[in-house]
């Protein structure tokens, strides 16, 4: 077993020799993996020249559980708990995008109840602006403004509370289920959602006021970063990133999944209004606007959910689920926009091989899938930071790092 | 571009040898192609005007089970412009010999977004990308054995590093 061929190691002999060679011209600098300002177990290598950054050499995995591996062995429905722990902060976008892969390979997915998908879209969409005021929070204490954090922090813990008064839980949800819900919303929730956004309208104004117009925050974050529009296709970058470089690319509008279609809301993008196109300015601003726009969203949610789509005695969110998820022998590529940006799963279902007792083969339907790749939207977001962190000082790198928005949870997988 | 016309672009452009085949059945068709053009291929998908496919969605490397001893590598393009989706895919048989791993051409040159996925798909199943800049393993340490999302995969160690395995 142990014959491995020298080709095989050759980039890592090249590494070590250039982290050898920097060590005595320039000086190697690591960031993390305890940081606070790498947002989790991310490793940076620095290779410095005084306080100017000449190569950053990201080290990950400290967080890897090898999902796909667990999903191997799982059923679908077991391992949707797993998908939440990818992007924990956004759990629910995650196992959204995961049960819609998996009804559309059953072939249940035009017939879910109109109830669901909404109740759907609008945990989604709770789940997003939660996601986004954390990026928003950390952001601002990662260049030196404490209060922001402190007052998203507040406004993140109303969703969070509603969150758990569906689900059970605080963050891992396992809310949404294939072919329908957990269970339905409980009795009061539209009125409590709607009592919350108009509470927190006002709040987006002051924080505006408070950061994002915030002359010292513009300072440290205009001109700085910038990833042009190529750079950012090319690195297969998405979510506010890619439109915080101009482009109005996002999937909800694109593929128009579960409830999207009906719903009404603009896709925000970034101008380049403090500086030039594409710096952290823009990433961050695109994820402010994209918090208005959720709530517009939540908003025709309860407006439906609360008129034509009102909650029946005899409603039940899990009819329509499959006593046995045992879809066809396929391959099928799903992709959904989660908080950060495209989230994909690509599944390939087969049949399973036995033997029988006198030793003929047969295939048996299974419910465990054959291989399962999730395409973590952060992972590929996260590539880019070699990129647009060349020749800038350090300081400057963690305000890019901060504008990318990454959770560890889902570049390791 | 549909489906079939980008085959009919791609064959009058490589040749009949290039595709393979193609599997039609799915929810999404894919084209089958030669593992040694890939390069050729995705640098023609990407830069035609026709088809545009500047975005790589997705790189999975696949083994597809001990008895036919095959891996592969699956593409999932989109393209932003004309708002498409295609999917392809190269494999080839290998003998599970550690020193000699299944080797594929990098498209790293084409897309850069596919030079974490590669490195990945290099860790996780073992699959070699030749041309690739620098194919270190990025989630495991350096110095781990086996290739474990391999189907014949076994942790047979009780120990890992001195820390007790439960």
């Amino acid at each position: 077993m142990n014959i491995t061929n020298s080709k095989y190691e050759e980039a890592l002999a090249r590494y070590a020799k250039k982290i050898a060679v920097a060590a005595t011209e320039e000086m190697v600098l690591n960031m993390g993996p305890q940081h606070p300002s790498t947002h989790g177990v991310l490793r940076l290598e620095l290779i410095t020249d005084g306080e100017i950054v000449k190569e950053v050499i990201p080290h990950i995995g400290y967080l890897h559980r090898c999902f796909e591996k667990h999903a191997e062995s799982l059923s679908y429905q077991q391992t949707i708990p797993f998908t939440d722990r990818m992007d924990y902060l956004a759990s629910m976008n995650n196992s959204h995008v995961w049960v819609m892969g998996v009804e559309k390979m059953l072939g249940i997915d035009k017939d879910i109840p109109k109830r669901v998908e909404y109740i759907r879209v609008l945990v989604c969409e709770l789940n997003r602006i939660a996601s986004h005021l954390i990026a928003i929070g950390t952001y601002g204490i990662d260049i030196g403004a404490f209060t922001p954090f402190l007052w998203c922090f507040r406004d993140r813990e109303h969703i969070m509370g509603m969150l758990e008064w569906a689900s059970g839980s605080r963050m891992l949800y396992n809310y949404i289920w294939v072919g329908g819900l957990f269970y339905d919303l409980p009795v009061g929730f539209e009125e409590r959602c709607r009592e919350f956004v108009n509470y927190f309208r006002p709040k987006l104004d002051e924080l505006n006021g408070l950061l994002t117009n915030n002359q010292i925050f513009i300072q440290r974050t205009a001109n700085v970063g910038v990833l042009p529009l190529d750079v950012a296709i090319n690195y297969g970058c998405s979510g506010p990133m890619l439109r915080g470089s101009g482009l109005k690319w996002d999937l909800r509008r694109i593929d128009g999944y579960s409830a999207y279609p009906e719903i009404d809301f603009e896709i925000p993008v970034g101008k380049g209004e403090m500086g030039t196109l594409g710096d952290c300015w823009d990433r961050y601003k695109v994820r402010i606007d994209e918090i208005e726009q959720s709530l517009r969203i939540i908003e025709q949610c309860l407006d439906r959910l609360q008129k034509e789509l009102k909650r029946t005695p005899d409603f039940d969110p899990r009819a329509l689920m499959p006593k046995k998820l045992t879809p066809k022998p396929q391959d099928y590529y799903v992709r959904g926009e989660g908080a950060k940006g495209e989230l994909g799963f690509y599944f390939i279902h087969q049949k399973k091989k036995e033997y029988d007792k006198e030793g003929k083969e047969r295939f048996l339907d299974t419910e465990i899938p054959y291989r399962v790749k999730s395409r973590g939207p952060s992972f590929c977001n996260l590539s880019v930071l070699p990129a647009i962190s060349k020749g800038v000082m350090i300081a400057d790198l963690i305000a890019i790092i901060g504008s990318i928005d990454f959770v560890l949870g889902e570049v390791d997988r | 571009m549909s489906f079939e016309e980008i085959k009919t672009m791609i064959v009058n452009k490589f040749g009949e040898e290039i595709i393979v085949g193609e599997e039609t059945t799915g929810l999404q068709p894919a084209l089958l192609v030669d593992p040694d053009r890939i390069v050729d291929v995705c640098l023609e998908l990407k830069n035609n005007p026709q088809t545009y496919f500047d975005f790589l969605s997705c790189l999975s490397g696949v083994d597809y089970g001990t008895e036919e001893n095959r891996f592969g590598v699956v593409y999932h393009l989109a393209s932003i412009p004309y708002q498409t989706r295609l999917t392809l895919k190269i494999s080839k048989e290998n003998s599970r010999d550690e020193s000699n791993l299944p080797s594929f051409p990098s498209i790293s040159s084409v897309y850069q977004a596919a030079d974490w996925h590669e490195r990945e798909a290099y860790e996780m199943t073992g699959i070699y990308f030749e041309g690739h800049p620098d194919l270190r393993r990025l989630l495991l340490p350096d110095d781990w054995e086996g290739f474990p999302l391999r189907k014949d995969y076994t942790t047979v160690d009780k120990y890992y590093k001195g820390i007790k395995i439960d």
